[in-house]
């Protein structure tokens, strides 16, 4: 059992071939129970497509030349990442914790950093599976070609990286799912339900539209929209500047969570 | 020569709970090191501080000259870890489960040849394809020391690793933990089975409260302490006499056990005691003190 001893792997200042597996790895988790990770939650999002369709096609026109059916599908799409992408971390983490197996990623020569990137990394990519996965089932509901890509693509990966990021302070917050499930059921449902998945917020009392400016994930919605049709509630400059700020100051408390090992270091 | 892990002023607090007192000592490259101590004596908060899994309120700890926080890379790749629990990923088979944390530590596939042989040492190759969840106890925890191992590091820290496993497969792990010694590796062991550390390490820490109560090769533990055990099979209708009553350390039925001390305590002078007194002494047995004996002797708690 002769084991030398690595001196490039002593004297490596960052640690990609780690950053990699680690990501490699939260892929695989997801993928291996596809049919919880992206199945389901795109059945869940057709339910209300089906539904709301059929209830408000006719009644609701919130952008002209728009029908509601189409309107719907991005709100719905961004939701699905939204959740999605939070529920990546956030679980994976919780998960971890509560099995004891966390210890062999802590063990590991990985900084705060490269954790980081990878947990956001395999987020954005579960998110990307749901969204493409309910963009195709919804064109059988109606064609619906992207106006501003960019704009949608740019949307989808900054508003699943921020989930992801949300995910992993709860997942590090965590002490047992219960605390997860409230989490999600308290903050991350309402937010998203109230951000104008099913509306547009110009449709609201004065007061519930001015509110719902101060919801971040209104401009993730609002924003993604745009790339659809090309108009939105509010410029897309200020969603995609909301959500970068957004971002910015979630990983700023993530990082420094993971940096002080934060309930996982103690 | 860099010492193998260096431990200087170490202090853990957990609020009002003082986990560690200043604990300082050094390892050797090379070393097969025991680290005993009763339950709550500090040791696998030692150990957590070592490995990166807990922060020391104060003090220093590095391994192979590598400081453990501001030196984190190259102390983490140094170091391997065998958990004191049975710790497992549920979502992947035993070869992914390696591939997965050589590649943490940065190796590729250049790696994978030695995963196989670590397989292979450890009887795991046919299991390689299932999922750990299939296994038994022991044979995840022979992924554990497999995981420790995927990345070669010099120094080896198994935190009980026997704790709950049949008997022969910790004489193998004893048996492979020999093989890693001989190898170079630096071996750390904690358990509870002091007939383990007797056997195979060479120097001995024994922890107490936060404390280090004591540091020596385990042949000098066991030679420094004076005094050695004797067994006699008595009969007779006689009253133990004070004077060797307060040499007896058990008693069971017709049995006495006796702590003598080196030059103070004759066999002779107990048996001429006995006969005396009006009992038969029908048999004879000496014993030399075993570890667990300085052991308790040292912490004061017999459940040990």
């Amino acid at each position: 059992m002769n084991s030398p001893v690595d001196q490039a792997a002593l004297a490596r200042r960052f640690n990609p071939r780690g950053t990699w597996t680690l990501f490699q790895k939260e892929v695989r988790r997801f993928l291996s129970v596809i049919g919880q990770t992206v199945l389901a939650p795109v059945i869940t999002a057709v339910l209300y497509l089906l539904v709301f369709q059929h209830v408000l096609e006719d009644r609701v026109n919130v952008y002209p030349g728009v029908g509601y059916t189409a309107f719907l599908i991005p709100g719905l799409v961004m939701m699905s990442i939204i959740q999605n992408a939070f529920a990546n971390t956030s679980s994976s983490l919780t998960q971890s914790k509560i099995m004891g197996n966390l210890v062999f990623l802590l063990f590991a020569p990985l900084s705060a950093a490269e954790i980081f990137v990878a947990f956001v990394a395999a987020a954005i990519v579960r998110a990307t599976c749901v969204a493409a996965a309910l963009y195709a089932v919804g064109w059988l509901f109606i064609p619906l070609p992207l106006q501003a890509p960019l704009a949608a693509i740019a949307m989808l990966i900054l508003s699943a990286a921020c989930l992801a990021v949300l995910g992993l302070i709860a997942g590090i917050l965590a002490q047992k799912f219960d605390h997860l499930a409230a989490f999600q059921n308290f903050f991350i449902m309402p937010f998203s339900f109230l951000s104008g998945v099913f509306y547009s917020i110009h449709s609201l009392p004065e007061f519930w539209e001015h509110a719902s400016r101060f919801n971040p994930f209104f401009y993730m919605i609002d924003g993604f929209r745009y790339g659809f049709f090309g108009v939105a509630d509010a410029p897309i400059s200020h969603s995609v500047g909301v959500v970068i700020l957004f971002f910015v100051l979630l990983s700023g408390v993530a990082l420094q969570m993971l940096r002080t090992g934060y309930k996982i270091r103690s | 020569m860099t010492q193998a892990i260096r431990v200087e002023g170490v202090e853990k607090r957990y609020g009002a709970l003082h986990a560690l007192k200043g604990v300082s000592f050094g390892i050797e490259q090379g070393e097969y090191f025991g680290l005993l101590g009763p339950n709550g004596a500090g040791k696998s908060t030692l150990i957590n501080i070592t490995a990166g899994l807990v922060r020391a309120s104060g003090g220093h700890v590095s391994v192979m000259g590598h400081d453990v926080v501001g030196a984190f890379r190259p102390a983490r790749q140094s170091l391997g870890v065998v958990p004191q629990e049975i710790v497992y990923d549920p979502f992947f088979s035993v070869r992914d489960i390696l591939r997965i944390q050589a590649g943490y530590f940065g190796c590729g596939r250049e790696a994978w040849p030695w995963i196989e042989e670590l397989l292979e040492r450890l009887d795991l190759t046919d299991k390689c394809e299932a999922s750990i969840r299939q296994l038994s106890g022991g044979m995840k925890r022979r992924v554990l020391i497999a995981q420790a191992l995927v990345h070669r590091p010099p120094v080896v820290i198994l935190d009980e690793p026997t704790a709950g496993v049949d008997v022969e497969l910790r004489r193998t792990l004893w048996e492979f933990t020999r093989e890693l010694h001989a190898a170079g590796h630096t071996i750390v062991l904690t358990t509870h089975y002091l007939e383990e550390a007797e056997a195979l390490c060479e120097r001995i820490a024994i922890m107490d409260h936060g404390e280090l109560k004591a540091l020596e090769k385990t042949g000098d533990f066991l030679a420094r302490h004076p005094f050695r055990f004797l067994r006699l099979s008595i009969d007779g209708p006689g009253t133990v006499p004070p004077a060797i009553e307060r040499l007896v350390c058990a008693r069971d039925n017709d049995e006495l056990e006796l702590r003598l001390t080196r030059g103070q305590d004759s066999v002779a002078d107990v048996l001429d005691g006995l006969r005396d007194a009006g009992f038969r002494v029908t048999d004879v047995h000496t014993r030399e003190p075993s570890l667990e004996d300085i052991f308790v002797e040292l912490t004061g708690d017999s459940d040990e």
